[in-house]
Parts: structure tokens; C-alpha cells; sequence
């Protein structure tokens, strides 16, 4: 089985998209008026214009945009993700204290969109075109039009404020505790809940799709019990397509998860991000995005080998 | 002996555009080891007759009335987990296309064993085994590696294969094959029909073969049922209905099958499409295409009558039609004559040179 050459490849080809995101990434930054030695002028107006120029040079602002990104990239390939002109540590320091943080409400989230969005649609594609089906079709789509932000906001209201089941502040503990997971709930339920709605009307048309295959009817001509057909039949040929999708949420649960991190004071990336973007942080921000596209890449390389695992015909195109 | 019997079944589909009567008061019997055939145009309810069997109907179809007999059992009248004892096991459903009719995520091996540990109780290796046996008897070379194939690494005429071997691997008393043929080529065809015969001599299963194609009747089946818009039209042994045809759809059937060395250079046709079920004709259903309708035709609606006497015969009739020539209602005669070319052997198929 070539699996491995398959995965080698699609590692290869995701180079040029990483690039890409870098490039685009470094040129909006530096499209966006004002940069870093601007806003240290304005906190502190006893700088002098000389000051300013030697900044500029000490973190190489003065060079063409094109020479800046040459040299940004050239360090980035050695492993040197330049300083932080805001923060104080280097930028890569600042990304590993961060990245557990958002690791696991990430995954928190993701998790807990599956583990709603399967037996969820399962459950509507059953019920298809009976009440459970409508009701779930309302959740879901309640599910898909409420803002995270609010839900956030709603969830810290009722769950943590009012009923007090769940701590506000930002966790102090270490990260790998029992308590962490408490802490994650609500903001991994406001991070997942979009997503799960999505991908659970997606398991239901799929479902339902393959509900009126013929495979199905002669698998009930063999005798077998629904609940067989349901579990074994139906749902590895509809999980096939939810895992492509599922992959597609990761995106969604990343950029979620910025506006949900500021919500809930988490210690996370995408509270970092919103800092250095206001700081015109250049590579703070370059590192952080470029860690948002190797997430998408590694969740769809993920997704193509569960996908092969599921579906014996994808794997001989290998 | 008397092994499926089935008795004034009525299946209606409950759909937007109305109700459509897909089997009309139907019956028939089928003798253990004997090959039944229903034959009849796209939409003449085949396909419905042999789910309803199998009490595969879903929504929005629904068996409205009758009984199906399965040695003397009502199947409609059997719980759900009593039909699953049946389905796969007593009676079991080839399909039209082994294609889709195969599940493509699942080994076909697996999809052999499966039933085979369902009902038979069998240990993982012994259903292995046994289906291994199932696969090397309907004819695919090298079962111990093709066991672990996907259904898409077959090829046409193997899949069906396969799909036969999944029928048989419980032992069946009735096989019901839907149109087993229909998606194959020709000399597919024709091999997967002789296979079709052996196996169920040697496993001494019933046949309902259902099909549009006479030729594919002649090749298999003793004994043969016409249908048209849900009702039998016509009943007959094999010989008779391709030597002695009774009913006019029958011949406009069998005027239908292109011969070779037939000096005809148009291929005959019935006229018009089958009626749309919602709305059936009055009287004889298939009077708006009959060249011998007559105004009574419109109105009174033939039995299935024995042809010689006129009589009203019950499913289980050797032969019948239901025309009302047949009950002296017509002013005029049928006029057919049905000329047979080579003498034992029938009209279409592929044995034809």
C-alpha cells in the first residue's frame, strides 16, 4: 500500500500553499497604513524623528517590502521566526506558551461538533421528513445563525454567572489538570456549535441520501437488522463525505475560536493575534497565520486518509 | 407442493400526483422448485410484486390488502423480526443492478458471510468458508483471493455473480430475481442465466424471475404470468404462452421481439405507453391499445378466465386470461395468428442463431 507515498505527496504539495498564505499574509500586513514605530510614536511622544529612523532600521522596516519578506522568510526556513517587536520574548517562544492553550480548545470544540453533528444527523436522517427531522433542522440552523461571540457571551451569562457551574476567569492552572477541563466546556461549546450544526445537516442529507441506495434494500432482503444496516452499511458510506467537510470546519474553528478566546479571557493564540495585529506585530502575526494554514493542511491530510480508510475505492487511485 | 401463495394483493403508492394502484388484486402461486415468471412492460408492478414478498415496500408504498402465504404463513401478518427470519434466509432478492445492489465500502466476502453468520448462526471462519464454497459454486475463479475483493475490483457478470452467491448462501426456498440480468451484456447474459438454472436445481430453490424480456422467460421458467398495470393478463406453462398465446397484450409482446431472418424491416410495436396508473382506463385496462377493443371493452372488466371454457379461474390456474373474448362479451374474434419458426425453440433469447 502506498499510503505513505500518497501522504509524502500531499505534504509536498501543500509547500506551495503555505507559501502562498505567507506571501499574502505579508503583504496585507504591510498594506495596512501605519507600522509598529508609528504606534510607539504615539504611545510615547517624547520620541524624537531621528528615534524613529533608527528603529525602522534596527527592525528593518527602512528595506523595500519584497527584501523585508526575503529576509523574513529566509530566518523562517532555519527555524528563526524573528522577535516580537511588541511582546518582549521571541516570536517562537511566545507561539509555544501559547499554542496549548489553543490546541485543546480547538480540539474541544472539534470534538464536541462531532460527537453532536453524527448521532444528530443520524438520528434526522431517520426521522427524515418527520418531526425529529424538523426539530433538528431548527436547531441546526439556530445553531448556524447565532454568532459564536453571543453565544459565548450567553453561555458565561446563564452558565457561569447565574447557575456559577463554571469559573469566568481565565484558567492559572497548569494546562494539563482535571480543572482544564472544566474551564474548556463553555468556551469549546461556543467554538464547536456552529460547526457541529453545519456538519450535522451534512450527515443527514448524506444519510438520507444513502438511505434510498439499493445497497440498503439488499442488505434488508439479507435479513439484517436495521440497526446493522444503520450502523455498519449506511453510515461508513455517509461518514465518507462528512470527513471531507469535517476537515473544512477546522478553518472555521480556528477563526472562531479568536473572537471566542477574547470572549472567554483565553490564553491562547487568538487572543495573541488580536494583540499583534493592533501592534502591527509583522511576525507575530506571519507565525501565527502560517500555524492556522498548517492546521487546515494537517486536518485535510488527516481527512484524505480517513477518507481512503473508509472508502476501498479512493485507495487504489493512490 | 404448494410453497408461496399469494392472494388478492393490492400495493398502492401514496405519492403528490395521486394514488397509484401498482399491483391491483393480484395472485398467484408458486410451487416449490418450480421457476415462476412475470413478465410485462416498465411500471406493469413486477418489481412491486416481488418486494411485497419480501415486505420491502417503503413509504410512500404500502400494501393495502391480501395475503402472501409462505408454506401456509401469512408474511403480512408477521412481526418484524419474524419477516427478518424469512428475508435473506426462506427467501431471498437478486437484484437488477449488482452494482449498486452491493455495498462498495464492504468486502464481498464479507457481504457473503454476512448472512450466512446472521441466520445460520455460523463462527466468523466457518461463514468464511462457507462462502468461499458459494463463490467457487456460481462460478468466479480463484475464490480464496476474490473472498477479500471489493465489490468494484468485479466485473459486471462477477458481481451479479456474487450477488447470486449472497442470495443462495442460506439455502433459500424462493429466489426472487429482480431483472437479475438487465444491466449485463448479452453473452453475459446468457451464461448468468444458465447459472442462474443450475444453481437452483442443485439447490432446489423456486424461482420468481421477473423480467421484461420474453427471451430471458424462455430460457429459464416453467411457467409464466403476464402482467399489465398491475393485474395478470395472462397465465400460461412456457409452452403454451409462446406456441398458444391468449391475450392480446401476449402477442403484442411477443410481435415486439426482434427476430433475426424475419423478413421485417420495422420492428412491431404495441402502440401507446402504459397507462398512467392514477388514472387507469375503465373497463379492460389495456383497451386504449388493443386492435380488437370493442365498446364493451370500456366498460366491463375481464377476469382472469380460463380461455377454453370461460370460466373464472383462481391463481393457481395452469392457464388463464383475462380477455373478454374469452367470456363471449366480444361481437368479434381475436384474429392473431402466431406463427413459430423453429420448432422447440422459442421466440428472442439468445439461443436463437
Amino acid at each position: 500500500m502506498s499510503l505513505r507515498r500518497y501522504i509524502i505527496r500531499r505534504i509536498l504539495v501543500s509547500i506551495p500553499v503555505l507559501f502562498g498564505v505567507s506571501v499574502i499574509t505579508f503583504g496585507l500586513v504591510h498594506l495596512t497604513p501605519g507600522d509598529i514605530v508609528d504606534l510607539m510614536i504615539g504611545q510615547n511622544p517624547d520620541l524624537q524623528p531621528g528615534e524613529a529612523e533608527r528603529l525602522r532600521r534596527e527592525f528593518g522596516l527602512d528595506q523595500p517590502v519584497y527584501v523585508q519578506y526575503f529576509d523574513w522568510i529566509t530566518n523562517a526556513l532555519q527555524g528563526d521566526l524573528g522577535p516580537s517587536f511588541s511582546q518582549g520574548p521571541e516570536t517562537s517562544t511566545l507561539l509555544v506558551s501559547r499554542l496549548p492553550e489553543t490546541i485543546a480548545l480547538g480540539l474541544f470544540g472539534w470534538v464536541f461538533a462531532m460527537v453532536i453533528a453524527i448521532p444528530g444527523g443520524i438520528y434526522a436522517a431517520i426521522r427524515r421528513g418527520r418531526l425529529g427531522d424538523d426539530v433538528s433542522r431548527f436547531v441546526a440552523l439556530a445553531g448556524i445563525s447565532i454568532p459564536n461571540f453571543w453565544l459565548g457571551l450567553m453561555l458565561i451569562a446563564i452558565f457561569a454567572a447565574r447557575f456559577g457551574w463554571f469559573p469566568v476567569l481565565d484558567p492559572q492552572t497548569d494546562l494539563l489538570s482535571r480543572e482544564m477541563l472544566w474551564w474548556l466546556i463553555l468556551p469549546g461549546i461556543a467554538v464547536g456549535t456552529a460547526s457541529s450544526a453545519s456538519l450535522m445537516r451534512i450527515m443527514r442529507t448524506t444519510m438520507a441520501e444513502e438511505l434510498n441506495k439499493e445497497y440498503v434494500t439488499a442488505a434488508r432482503a439479507k435479513g439484517l437488522p436495521e440497526r446493522t444496516i444503520i450502523l455498519k452499511h449506511v453510515l461508513r458510506n455517509s461518514l465518507i463525505s462528512v470527513v471531507t467537510v469535517a476537515a473544512f470546519i477546522t478553518a472555521g474553528i480556528v477563526s472562531g475560536s479568536v473572537v471566542i478566546e477574547v470572549v472567554f479571557g483565553w490564553p491562547g493564540l487568538g487572543q495573541l493575534l488580536i494583540d499583534v495585529i493592533h501592534m502591527r506585530d509583522v511576525n507575530v502575526i506571519m507565525a501565527i497565520t502560517l500555524f492556522v494554514g498548517v492546521a487546515i493542511v494537517i486536518a485535510n491530510l488527516f481527512a484524505d486518509i480517513v477518507y481512503a480508510l473508509l472508502d476501498p475505492r479512493i485507495r487504489d487511485d493512490y | 407442493m404448494t410453497l408461496l401463495e399469494v392472494n388478492n394483493l393490492t400495493v398502492r403508492f401514496y405519492t403528490a400526483e395521486g394514488v397509484v394502484t401498482a399491483v391491483d388484486d393480484l395472485s398467484f402461486t408458486i410451487d416449490r422448485g418450480e421457476k415462476f415468471g412475470i413478465v410485462g412492460e416498465s411500471g406493469a408492478g413486477k418489481s412491486v410484486s416481488a418486494l411485497s414478498v419480501l415486505r420491502l415496500i417503503e413509504n410512500p408504498g404500502r400494501i393495502e390488502s391480501g395475503e402472501i402465504l409462505l408454506d401456509g404463513e401469512n408474511l403480512l401478518e408477521m412481526s418484524d423480526k419474524e419477516i427478518r427470519k424469512v428475508r435473506g434466509n426462506r427467501v431471498s432478492m437478486i437484484f437488477q443492478d449488482a452494482q449498486t445492489a452491493l455495498n462498495p465500502v464492504y468486502t464481498v466476502g464479507e457481504q457473503i458471510s454476512e448472512p450466512i453468520r446472521h441466520h445460520l448462526d455460523y463462527s466468523e471462519s466457518e461463514a468464511k468458508e462457507r462462502a468461499i464454497e458459494l463463490l467457487d459454486t456460481v462460478g468466479i475463479p480463484d475464490p480464496q483471493t476474490r473472498y477479500s475483493d471489493y465489490p468494484h475490483e468485479f466485473s459486471g457478470g462477477m458481481q451479479q455473480r456474487a450477488v447470486i452467491a449472497m442470495a443462495l448462501s442460506c439455502d433459500p426456498d424462493l429466489l426472487i430475481a429482480d431483472e437479475p440480468t438487465t444491466a449485463l451484456d448479452v453473452m453475459t447474459e446468457a451464461k448468468i442465466l444458465n447459472e442462474l438454472d443450475r444453481l437452483a436445481e442443485e439447490f432446489d430453490t423456486a424461482v420468481q424471475l421477473i423480467t421484461h424480456d420474453l427471451g430471458v422467460i424462455a430460457e429459464v421458467c416453467d411457467h409464466v404470468m403476464v402482467m399489465y398495470a398491475g393485474q395478470p393478463v395472462e397465465t400460461a406453462s412456457v409452452d403454451d404462452l409462446f406456441y398458444d398465446p391468449k391475450h392480446p397484450y401476449t402477442v403484442g409482446l411477443m410481435a415486439s421481439i426482434p427476430r433475426i431472418g424475419a423478413g421485417d424491416t420495422r420492428l412491431q410495436t404495441i402502440p401507446g405507453v402504459m397507462p398512467d396508473l392514477i388514472d387507469v382506463p375503465t373497463g379492460c385496462t389495456f383497451h386504449p391499445r388493443c386492435p380488437y377493443a370493442e365498446d364493451v371493452c370500456t366498460q366491463k372488466e375481464p377476469g382472469l378466465v380460463d380461455p377454453a371454457t370461460g370460466t373464472e379461474v383462481g391463481a393457481d390456474a395452469d392457464r388463464g386470461a383475462s380477455c373478454l373474448a374469452y367470456t363471449g362479451d366480444l361481437a368479434n374474434d381475436l384474429t392473431f395468428d402466431v406463427t413459430v419458426g423453429d420448432a422447440g425453440q422459442s421466440v428472442g433469447g439468445e439461443s436463437d442463431d
